[in-house]
C-alpha cells in the first residue's frame, strides 16, 4: 500500500484548485479595483452595489421567488412522492422519467414556450414575475427536489410508518405533519436549498420573459460598471455557497446526497 | 376484486395534482415548441421554419454550438476524470476527497453571468491573471501571437470548463470508487506497466460510465445561455443566445422561427438522450 501521495496526483489536484480559485481571487482583487487609478485597494465598488436601490429589490425579490418555489414544490411534491411511494410504487420510474425531461428541454426552450403559450393570460400571472416565473421555476426546482425527497423516502420504512400512525388513530393530516415530515425533513432541505441556489441565479428565463431578478441585476451591473460588477458577483457567489455549504450541513449523516448542475 | 379495484383507480387520484402541473407547465409548453416550429405567421401548418433552419447563419449557430459542447465535454470530462482519480487513489489523503467533493458540488452550480464576469475579472483584456501574465512572464494573450480572446469561442470553452469539469467529477467519482485496488496489483504482479493498466483495465471498465457522463455534460454545455450572454454580450452566435436574440434583442421577425430554433435544440438533446439511457444502463451493470 501506497504511503505517500503519488507526484501525478498532486499535479492534478493542483491544477483542479487552480482552475477553482483563481478565478475567484481575481474576481475578489478585480472588486478592490479603484475606479479612478485601476489599482489597489478600495471598497468603493462594494459600497456602489449596497447603495444601489435595485440591488436591494431583486435581491428581495429573487429570495421571495426562492421562497414562493420552495413552497410550491415543497407543497406539490412531498405528498405526491410520498404517495408514490406507499401506494403507487409502479410510477416511480415514471416520476423518474419526467425528473429528466427538464434535462432535454433546457431553460431557453422552455421559455420560449411558455411566453408563447401563456401570452394573453391575465396580467397578474403573465405580467407578475410571482406567477409567471415561480411557476416556471416550480419546472427547474423539480428534478432535484424529486431526487432528494425520492432518496429520503426509499430511506424510511413509509408503509410501517403510516400504519403505525394510522393505527394508532392519526388522521391522515396528522401522519403527514407528525410522521413522515419529520421523518423527511433532511431531504425537504435539501431539495429546499437546491431550489434555492437555483432561483438566486437563474437569468436565461428571467431575462427572456423581461423581469428584473436579481441575476438580470447582476447583468446590468456587468454591463455597465466593471469594478462593482466584480463585487456584486462575488456576492452572488456567496449565496451559492452558502446554499450548497447550508446542504452539506443538513445532509451530514444521510447517505443518500444528490449531485447537481445549476442553470449556465 | 372489485373492492380492490375502485381502490386503485382512487389511488391514482393522489397524483392527479403533480401531472396537471407537468401537463400545464411542462408539456403543453414543449409541446407549444414543437407545434409551433411548424406553424406559420396565420397559424397554418408549414415546413417553412423548418426549412430556414438550414441557412449558413443558422447552421453556423448549431454548428458553434455543437462544437464548444464538444469540446468542453471532451477536455472538462478527461481533466475531471484525472482530477477524480488523483483525490480518490491510494496514498492520498481522505480530507481531499470530501474536499473535492465540496468544491465541485459548488463549482458545479456557479454558472451564469456571475461565472461570466469572473472570467471577465481574471482573462479579459485588463484581467488580473492577463496582466499577471504579461507582467512576470512577458507573454500578451491578447497580443497577436497569442490573440486569445474571452469574447471569443475559445473564451467561452475556457469559462465553461469552470463548470464542465466539477460536474464530470461529481459523475465519475463513484465509478472510479468501484475500481478495485486489487485489479491494479493484479495488473502490475503480471508485469502491467501503469499505462497498460489503464489501457486495458481502467478505462475500458469506466468507459460506459465516461460515455454517459461526456452525454450529460454535452448536454450542460449545449443548453448553456446565460454564461455565454454574459461573456460576449450576444456577440458569438451559440443556438441559446440566437433564440434569446429573438427576444430581448431588436430581432423582428417570425417567432415560430424561434420556436423552430428550440425544437431544433430539443432534437439535438433528445438524441444525446437516447444514447445516454442505455449506457447509463451499461454502466450500471459493472457497479452493482
Amino acid at each position: 500500500m501506497r504511503k505517500h501521495i503519488a507526484p501525478t496526483a498532486v499535479l492534478w489536484l493542483v491544477i483542479g484548485a487552480a482552475y477553482f480559485f483563481i478565478p475567484l481571487l481575481a474576481t475578489f482583487l478585480f472588486s478592490l479595483r479603484k475606479a479612478s487609478t485601476g489599482h489597489c485597494c478600495s471598497l468603493a465598488a462594494y459600497g456602489t452595489i449596497v447603495h444601489n436601490p435595485e440591488f436591494w429589490t431583486t435581491l428581495r425579490l429573487s429570495f421571495q421567488l426562492s421562497l414562493e418555489v420552495i413552497a410550491i414544490s415543497l407543497i406539490l411534491f412531498v405528498p405526491t412522492v410520498y404517495w408514490v411511494h406507499l401506494k403507487l410504487p409502479r410510477l416511480r420510474p415514471v416520476l423518474a422519467f419526467f425528473a429528466l425531461i427538464p434535462f432535454v428541454v433546457p431553460p431557453i426552450v422552455l421559455v420560449v414556450g411558455l411566453l408563447d403559450f401563456y401570452k394573453g393570460t391575465p396580467q397578474w400571472y403573465y405580467g407578475s414575475p410571482y406567477g409567471f416565473l415561480a411557476t416556471a421555476y416550480v419546472i427547474l426546482a423539480f428534478p432535484y427536489m424529486f431526487f432528494s425527497l425520492d432518496a429520503g423516502f426509499r430511506a424510511i420504512d413509509v408503509h410501517t410508518l403510516t400504519e403505525a400512525s394510522q393505527s394508532l388513530g392519526a388522521s391522515w393530516p396528522t401522519t403527514m405533519f407528525r410522521v413522515i415530515l419529520p421523518n423527511i425533513r433532511v431531504a425537504a432541505l435539501g431539495g429546499s436549498f437546491l431550489a434555492l441556489a437555483i432561483v438566486m441565479g437563474e437569468f436565461t428565463m428571467a431575462s427572456l420573459a423581461a423581469f428584473h431578478t436579481f441575476p438580470t441585476f447582476i447583468q446590468y451591473i456587468n454591463e455597465t460598471q466593471a469594478y462593482p460588477a466584480a463585487a456584486v458577483s462575488l456576492m452572488s457567489f456567496g449565496i451559492t455557497w452558502a446554499a450548497m455549504l447550508a446542504l452539506l450541513f443538513v445532509g451530514r449523516g444521510s447517505r443518500s446526497r444528490v449531485q447537481v448542475a445549476g442553470a449556465h | 376484486m372489485k373492492l380492490g379495484r375502485r381502490r386503485l383507480s382512487l389511488a391514482w387520484l393522489g397524483a392527479v395534482p403533480f401531472f396537471v402541473y407537468a401537463l400545464f407547465f411542462l408539456f403543453i409548453p414543449a409541446g407549444n415548441v414543437i407545434a409551433g416550429a411548424f406553424k406559420d405567421t396565420k397559424n397554418q401548418w408549414t415546413l417553412s421554419n423548418i426549412h430556414e433552419l438550414f441557412q449558413t447563419q443558422y447552421l453556423d449557430a448549431y454548428r458553434t454550438s455543437i462544437e464548444i459542447s464538444v469540446v468542453t465535454a471532451l477536455i472538462g470530462g478527461a481533466l475531471g476524470i484525472a482530477i477524480a482519480y488523483a483525490a480518490i487513489r491510494e496514498g492520498t489523503p481522505r480530507w481531499v476527497r470530501s474536499g473535492m467533493t465540496t468544491f465541485s458540488g459548488v463549482a458545479a452550480n456557479f454558472g451564469g453571468i456571475p461565472l461570466a464576469f469572473a472570467f471577465i475579472a481574471t482573462l479579459g483584456s485588463v484581467g488580473i491573471a492577463t496582466q499577471f501574465i504579461h507582467n512576470v512572464f512577458g507573454i500578451d494573450l491578447y497580443g497577436p501571437s497569442v490573440n486569445f480572446q474571452i469574447w471569443t469561442k475559445t473564451g467561452i470553452e475556457v469559462t465553461y470548463l469552470y463548470f464542465q469539469m466539477p460536474l464530470m467529477i461529481l459523475v465519475i467519482a463513484p465509478a472510479i470508487d468501484g475500481l478495485r485496488r486489487e485489479w491494479r496489483e493484479a495488473a502490475s504482479n503480471l508485469g502491467a506497466s501503469p499505462w497498460q493498466y489503464w489501457r486495458h483495465v481502467g478505462l475500458p471498465i469506466l468507459m460506459p460510465s465516461i460515455l454517459g457522463a461526456m452525454i450529460l455534460l454535452f448536454g450542460n454545455s449545449f443548453a448553456a445561455y446565460a454564461t455565454a450572454y454574459g461573456l460576449t454580450a450576444g456577440a458569438v452566435p451559440l443556438v441559446p443566445i440566437v433564440i434569446g436574440n429573438f427576444y430581448t434583442g431588436d430581432v423582428l421577425s417570425n417567432p415560430h422561427l424561434a420556436q423552430a430554433l428550440a425544437f431544433g435544440m430539443f432534437v439535438v438533446l433528445a438524441a444525446m438522450m437516447v444514447m445516454y439511457v442505455p449506457l447509463q444502463r451499461r454502466a450500471s451493470r459493472w457497479a452493482r
